[in-house]
C-alpha cells in the first residue's frame, strides 16, 4: 500500500457515500420496525396474559439466538421460495428489524420492571384504567430509562446493516466491492475508508442520543446501574 | 406449501457445527488473553497520555466502532494486496479474534474497575508489589465478575462465526452456515435448510447458556458480584 | 533508637495542605493514640508512614531505614508495618484463612503448610479459628475487622497502624475489636491508633497525640492530656469527643 493508492481513493468517495446512505436507510427502517415491535413485545411480556407472554418470550428467544445472516437468508431466499416477492432491501429491513425488536424488547422489559410498583398503584388510584396507566405513567418513564441500552443497540445494528451485502443490497460494502473489482490495489484503503465512515457514524449517532437523553432527562428518574 | 427435509443434510451440517465451534473457541480463547492485556493496560497502563494507554484505547475504539464484516473483508481481501497471503479460515479467525479482543478488553476493564479500590490498597499495605496485587487479588475477583458479560460475548461470537463463509465458499470455511448455503444452493430448499440451521444455532446457544450458568454457580463466592443475569 | 521517626511530613491535595509538617517519635512497645477532628490529616499521616500515600516533603524512618528514600524497597518495608483499615478491606474472594495466609505465602514466601499453621494461630488469637473457612461476606463487621487484625499480625510486624478501626462498626460490635486491640497493647505490640474511642485511649495509650489543621497541637500521656492540657483547644476537643462517644470500652 503506498501513498498514491490513498490519493486514488478520493474520486470514489461519492460512490461510497451513496452506498452508506443505503445503510442509513436500512438503519432507520429496521430500528423503527424494531422499536414498534419491541415495545409491544415487552408490554405483552410484562402486562399481557400468560400464554401471550410465553409466546412473546419464545419470539424474542428465537430472534436473539439465530445469527443475523441466517435471518437475512431465511427472509430473502426463504420467502421467495414460496413465491412471496420481496426485494433484498425489504427482506433486510424485516430480518434485521425483527432481530432488533427482540433485543429492544429486552431493554424495554428491563426498564418496565425497574419502575417502582407504586407508580402503577398511584395511577390506578386516580381512576386511570390499566391501559391508560401504562400509556401515561409507565411508558413515558420506561422509554426514558431505556435510552442508555438503546444507544448500545443503535451502534450494534448500524454495523450489522453491512450484512445486507450478503443478500445483494447495494449498500456500502457492495459499492466497495465494485470499486475494488476495477482496481484491486485499492482494496485495503477502501475498506479502511469504509471503517472510518462507520466510526464517524457511530460517533455522531451516540452524540445525538446523548443530546436526546439530556433533553428528556427528568430529575429523580435515572437508570439504576 | 410442502416442506422437504432430507436426513442426508445432517452429517454435513454436523461437520459445519464442528468448524463453527472451533472458530468460536479459538477466537474466544485468544481474544480473552488479548482482551485481558488490553483491559489491564487501559486501567493500569499509565495516564491518559501514556502511549500504551493511547494505543490500547485506539485499538478498542476502532474494532468496536467498525463492522466485523469490514474487518473480515479488509483482512481477507486487503492483506494479500500488500503481500500478506491469508486463507479464508485464518482470515476469519483473525478478524473474529481481533474483534472480540476489543469487546473483551472493555469487559475486563469494567470488571477490574468494579473491584473496590481498598482491595489494591490492602494488598499493597501487606507488602505486595503492584503486579502481585493484580495477580493475586484484583484478577481473581475480576475474572469472576466477568463471567456474565463474557458468556454474552461467547454467544455473540458463536453467531458471528456465521459470517466467515461470506469470504468464499470453500471447504475450509464451511462453518454451519456455509454448509447450509451450499446445500440450499443445490436443492433450492432455502426455507427448510435455513430454518433447520436456525434451530441448530438455537440449540448451541441453549447448551452454552446452561453450561455457563453452571460454571458461574460453581465459582461463585459470597459477596462477590451479583447472581447471573439472563442471556 | 526510636522504632519510628516521622520528621516534618507535608502532604497537599490540590490547594489544600492536609499535613503541614508533622513530627513524631514512636518507641518500640509503645501505643500511641492519634485524635483530632475529622479532616485534620490523621488518616493521611498513617498512609504517609508506609507510603500508601506519597508525602510531598519530610522523612520517615523505621529504625535506621529511611522509608521515604527512593532507594528503599517499599514492599519489603510495608511487610514489616501492619495496616488495619477503617473498612477492613478483606480480600473479597478469599476465606478468612486465605486472607491471613496470602501475605505469608506471597510476600514472605513461607511454605504453605507453615503459613497455614501460622494463619490458624493468628485467627485463634483474635478468637476466630472457627470461622477460618468463611468468606468476608459471611462475617459480621466486627469479625471482619478481627480477621484483618490477624492478617496484619501474621506478618510479624514491627508496628501496626490502625486507621479508625471501629468507625465503620455498629456500636454493639465495637467492643470485640477493642478488646483484641487492648490485649495486643498489653502484650507489647507497637501501635499507632487513629480513633475516637476515648475509653481505649485513656486505658491503654502511652501517649495521646492531638492533631488539628494538619499539625500536632499537643501530645502527652493520657492523665496529663485529660486532666491538665497545656492548650485550651485540646481540653475543649477532649470534652466534646468524650460526650459524643462516651468512654465505654
Amino acid at each position: 500500500m503506498n501513498l498514491s493508492a490513498w490519493t486514488e481513493i478520493a474520486p470514489h468517495i461519492p460512490v461510497l457515500l451513496r452506498g452508506i446512505l443505503v445503510n442509513i436507510e436500512l438503519l432507520l427502517g429496521l430500528i423503527s420496525l424494531g422499536l414498534g415491535v419491541g415495545v409491544v413485545t415487552a408490554l405483552v411480556e410484562v402486562y399481557g396474559p400468560r400464554p401471550l407472554g410465553w409466546a412473546a418470550g419464545a419470539y424474542t428467544w428465537f430472534f436473539r439466538g439465530v445469527p443475523e445472516i441466517v435471518l437475512l437468508f431465511l427472509f430473502y431466499f426463504g420467502l421467495s421460495q414460496f413465491g412471496v416477492p420481496v426485494s433484498a432491501f425489504f427482506a433486510a429491513v424485516l430480518a434485521l428489524g425483527l432481530r432488533s425488536s427482540a433485543y429492544q424488547a429486552q431493554i424495554f422489559r428491563g426498564a418496565l420492571q425497574s419502575i417502582p410498583h407504586g407508580q402503577m398503584m398511584a395511577a390506578r388510584a386516580l381512576g386511570l384504567g390499566r391501559v391508560k396507566a401504562i400509556a401515561y405513567v409507565i411508558l413515558p418513564q420506561a422509554l426514558r430509562l431505556s435510552l442508555a441500552g438503546w444507544s448500545n443497540e443503535f451502534s450494534s445494528v448500524l454495523k450489522d446493516t453491512t450484512l445486507a451485502w450478503g443478500i445483494g443490497v447495494v449498500e456500502v460494502m457492495r459499492q466497495a466491492s465494485y470499486i475494488r473489482a476495477r482496481n484491486f490495489t485499492l482494496t485495503l484503503p477502501i475498506y479502511i475508508t469504509v471503517a472510518l465512515m462507520f466510526l464517524v457514524l457511530t460517533y455522531v449517532g451516540n452524540v445525538a442520543i446523548g443530546l436526546a437523553e439530556r433533553r428528556l432527562r427528568v430529575p429523580g428518574l435515572e437508570g439504576r446501574r | 406449501m410442502n416442506l422437504v427435509f432430507d436426513p442426508a443434510w445432517l452429517p454435513r451440517l454436523g461437520q459445519g457445527v464442528l468448524l463453527s465451534v472451533q472458530l468460536t473457541a479459538y477466537c474466544m480463547g485468544i481474544g480473552a488473553v488479548l482482551g485481558a492485556v488490553l483491559g489491564l493496560v487501559r486501567v493500569y497502563g499509565g495516564g491518559r497520555w501514556s502511549p500504551l494507554y493511547w494505543a490500547a484505547s485506539a485499538y478498542v475504539h476502532f474494532f468496536r466502532g467498525t463492522p466485523l464484516l469490514v474487518q473480515l473483508l479488509g483482512i481477507y481481501l486487503g492483506l494479500p494486496t500488500v503481500g500478506i497471503l491469508i486463507g479464508p479460515f485464518l482470515a476469519g479467525l483473525l478478524a473474529m479474534t481481533l474483534n472480540t479482543a476489543a469487546y473483551q478488553a472493555e469487559y475486563f476493564r469494567g470488571a477490574i474497575q468494579s473491584v473496590k479500590s481498598g482491595q489494591m490498597m490492602a494488598a499493597r499495605a501487606l507488602g505486595m508489589s503492584r503486579g502481585q496485587a493484580i495477580g493475586h487479588v484484583i484478577m481473581p475477583q475480576a475474572l469472576r465478575l466477568i463471567i456474565p458479560p463474557w458468556s454474552n460475548e461467547l454467544i455473540y461470537m458463536l453467531k458471528y462465526s456465521s459470517i466467515v463463509s461470506m469470504t468464499a465458499l470453500r471447504p475450509e470455511t464451511m462453518d454451519l452456515f456455509g454448509v447450509a448455503r451450499s446445500i440450499a444452493s443445490r436443492n433450492f430448499r432455502y426455507f427448510e435448510v435455513y430454518i433447520l440451521v436456525a434451530l441448530f444455532y438455537l440449540a448451541m446457544v441453549l447448551i452454552l447458556t446452561v453450561a455457563l450458568r453452571w460454571v458461574e454457580r460453581r465459582v461463585r463466592i459470597p459477596g462477590l458480584g451479583t447472581p447471573g443475569r439472563g442471556i | 533508637m526510636a522504632l519510628l521517626r516521622v520528621e516534618n511530613l507535608h502532604k497537599r491535595y490540590g490547594h489544600e495542605e492536609v499535613l503541614k509538617g508533622v513530627t513524631l517519635t514512636q518507641e518500640a512497645g509503645e501505643t500511641k493514640v492519634v485524635i483530632g477532628p475529622s479532616g485534620t490529616g490523621k488518616s493521611t499521616l498513617l498512609r504517609c508512614i508506609n507510603r500508601l500515600t506519597e508525602p510531598d516533603q519530610g522523612q520517615v524512618w523505621l529504625e535506621d531505614l529511611e522509608i521515604t528514600s527512593r532507594r528503599s524497597d517499599i514492599n519489603q518495608i510495608r511487610a514489616k508495618i501492619g495496616f488495619v483499615f477503617q473498612d477492613f478491606n478483606l480480600f473479597t474472594h478469599l476465606t478468612a484463612l486465605d486472607n491471613v495466609r496470602l501475605g505469608l505465602t506471597k510476600v514472605r514466601r513461607m511454605p504453605r503448610a507453615a503459613a497455614t499453621d501460622r494463619a490458624m494461630a493468628e485467627l485463634d488469637r483474635v478468637g476466630l479459628a472457627a470461622k477460618a473457612g468463611a468468606y468476608p461476606a459471611q462475617l459480621s463487621g466486627g469479625q471482619q475487622q478481627r480477621v484483618s487484625i490477624a492478617r496484619a499480625l501474621a506478618m510479624d510486624p514491627k508496628l501496626i497502624l490502625f486507621d479508625e478501626p471501629t468507625s465503620a462498626l455498629d456500636p454493639e460490635l465495637i467492643g470485640e475489636v477493642l478488646s483484641v486491640m487492648i490485649q495486643l497493647a498489653r502484650d507489647g505490640m507497637t501501635m499507632i491508633v487513629v480513633t475516637h474511642e476515648m475509653g481505649f485511649a485513656r486505658s491503654v495509650a502511652d501517649e495521646i497525640v492531638f492533631m488539628e489543621g494538619g499539625v500536632v497541637v499537643e501530645q502527652g500521656p493520657p492523665e496529663q492530656m485529660f486532666r491538665s492540657p497545656q492548650i485550651p483547644r485540646t481540653g475543649e476537643f477532649l470534652r466534646k469527643i468524650s460526650e459524643l462517644y462516651g468512654e465505654s470500652s
